[in-house]
């Protein structure tokens, strides 16, 4: 039992300003009239789980039920209004490939960018450069600015980067969906291999059929708090019937 | 505290990557390129020495060095923090995706803008030289209020990316606070013609105790006065402690607003 993430009591209030406000001038003014009204919005309440090395979880949910927010809190984009997170060691989110690319910068630059980006040191990336171009199937295009690569390109680069270095979280939403069969086959099979090599996967997506396959305990996440956590078939089968039984009320209506 | 510095020490070589991607990108479409760095300041100084030398030249000895000090002084001080100003917008796309130290982005523009500008010091010695002047060992001091100017900078960096994420209109404002201080900096005067009742102001104007000392050092073969040492270093460690804490307290929000 190695937890390498504990979630505890995470909660996410949102308050926003209901007009936009983007001028000193006018913040000043409104607020002095205090004209300002929020609008206050729980994305998240009380979240705790813990994952251990080496699990494939998933998290799965309707839209809007808050996976995105908590898969921020958890790569410490975001900071929870209340509540703490607390990870072992690197985490790499696949949450969009490429961040950080800089289209005027060659491939070969980017790796280097990307990589310390995500935490790394140049002596790493130094290492494990051959294996980041080889994987990518870049090869002379690796010299070639980034603007020039096509969507496909990117996409390569960006996930080769991350699943070189092997972090000791990877964040895995909705990514696998970029790329052709070729590629996502790739893809599949090197996260298996992070996998086997010790590597704990996040996995969030819509596609229940991946998430029952792929992982072995799930969190269902149900307008901003768990509504069950488990085993990954049993509750994967509960949603789906619960998907089935929405689908009959508005289908009748 | 700790936590700080280890996250430093992790993410040092981003850092200078950053660094290195900026002055590149300065660079990068420019056909003079380097050459500009050089060329710019000498182009300023010759329409200031044409409009303004006649005026001042019995009380400034050496015209065309004074104004050149001046204005590179100030170069220095307003293109790298201009430059760090947008800094955090610049990379939104960035912070909303991966967990980065946020407030590498102004610095490492602060640093990139002081190391480009760095080659405007050639030309400074250039002139000096052209001009006849007398270039001491004491020179080397100039890395004194440079280092000074550097930390102001990139304290008030620090506070002004920081404002530039809720509010944009910053930008504008800095634009004329940047005007008064090109104009309350004795850039191309001689600090002797402002009134006594605004020279209270004019002392309070960070530039000026870093300009005093490095034309102490570089024109006058002086070592800096202490109460331009004290007051710039006061005025520096203010700047960067405030610009911190600002950053400190405001980075979590940030997300929300790009």
């Amino acid at each position: 039992m190695d937890p390498i993430l504990q979630v505890r009591e995470v909660s996410m209030h949102f308050r926003h300003a209901k007009q936009k406000i983007t001028s000193l001038k006018e913040y000043l003014i409104k607020q002095s009239k205090r004209q300002i009204e929020y609008n206050e919005f729980v994305a998240l309440q009380d979240i705790s789980f813990t994952v251990d090395r080496g699990e494939l979880f998933g998290i799965i949910g309707l839209n809007g039920a808050g996976k995105s927010t908590l898969l921020k809190i958890i790569a410490g984009i975001l900071k929870p209004t209340s509540g703490k997170v607390i990870r072992k060691g690197t985490v790499a989110p696949l949450i969009e490939l490429g961040a950080g690319f800089n289209g005027d910068l060659s491939g070969y630059e980017n790796i280097f960018l990307n990589g310390l980006l995500l935490g790394y040191s140049k002596s790493y990336l130094r290492e494990k450069l051959d294996d980041i171009i080889a994987f990518s199937e870049l090869q002379d295009f690796i010299h070639v600015p980034l603007k020039n690569y096509s969507s496909g390109m990117k996409a390569r680069l960006g996930f080769s980067i991350a699943t070189s270095i092997q972090p000791d979280l990877l964040i895995v939403d909705e990514v696998l969906a970029v790329g052709d069969i070729h590629f996502r086959k790739k893809c599949e099979s090197r996260i298996k291999e992070m996998i086997g090599l010790g590597t704990t996967v996040l996995f969030v997506s819509h596609s229940i059929g991946q998430v029952e396959k792929l992982c072995s305990r799930v969190l269902w996440l149900d307008q901003g708090r768990i509504k069950e956590i488990g085993e990954a078939k049993h509750i994967c089968r509960e949603f789906k019937s619960m998907k089935k039984i929405k689908k009959r009320k508005n289908t009748v209506l | 505290m700790s936590v700080h510095v280890k996250n430093l020490m992790k993410y040092k070589d981003l850092l200078l990557e950053l660094i290195k991607k900026d002055i590149k990108l300065k660079y990068h479409n420019s056909y003079l390129g380097v050459l500009w760095s050089l060329v710019n300041p000498l182009l300023l100084m010759l329409i200031l020495t044409v409009v303004f030398q006649e005026l001042f030249k019995r009380s400034i000895p050496n015209f065309p060095v004074y104004v050149l000090t001046g204005r590179i002084i100030y170069s220095f001080f307003s293109e790298a923090t201009n430059f760090s100003l947008d800094s955090i917008r610049v990379n939104k796309a960035l912070i909303r995706k991966v967990y980065v130290p946020k407030y590498f982005f102004p610095i490492s523009r602060v640093c990139s803008s002081f190391i480009t500008n760095f080659l405007s010091i050639i030309t400074v010695f250039s002139v000096m030289l052209v001009t006849g002047m007398k270039v001491s060992w004491l020179s080397f001091l100039i890395v004194l209020p440079l280092l000074l100017l550097l930390i102001t900078s990139a304290g008030i960096g620090l506070i002004l990316s920081a404002v530039n994420v809720f509010f944009r209109d910053i930008k504008h404002l800095y634009g004329v606070v940047l005007i008064f201080l090109m104009y309350t900096t004795p850039i191309f005067y001689p600090v002797e013609i402002i009134p006594e009742k605004y020279l209270k102001i004019i002392e309070w104007n960070p530039l000026f105790p870093i300009l005093r000392m490095f034309r102490d050092v570089l024109l006058n073969n002086q070592l800096p006065q202490s109460v331009d040492l004290t007051t710039a270093v006061v005025e520096a460690v203010v700047f960067l402690m405030a610009g911190l804490l600002i950053f400190y307290k405001t980075q979590d929000r940030f997300i929300l607003h790009l």
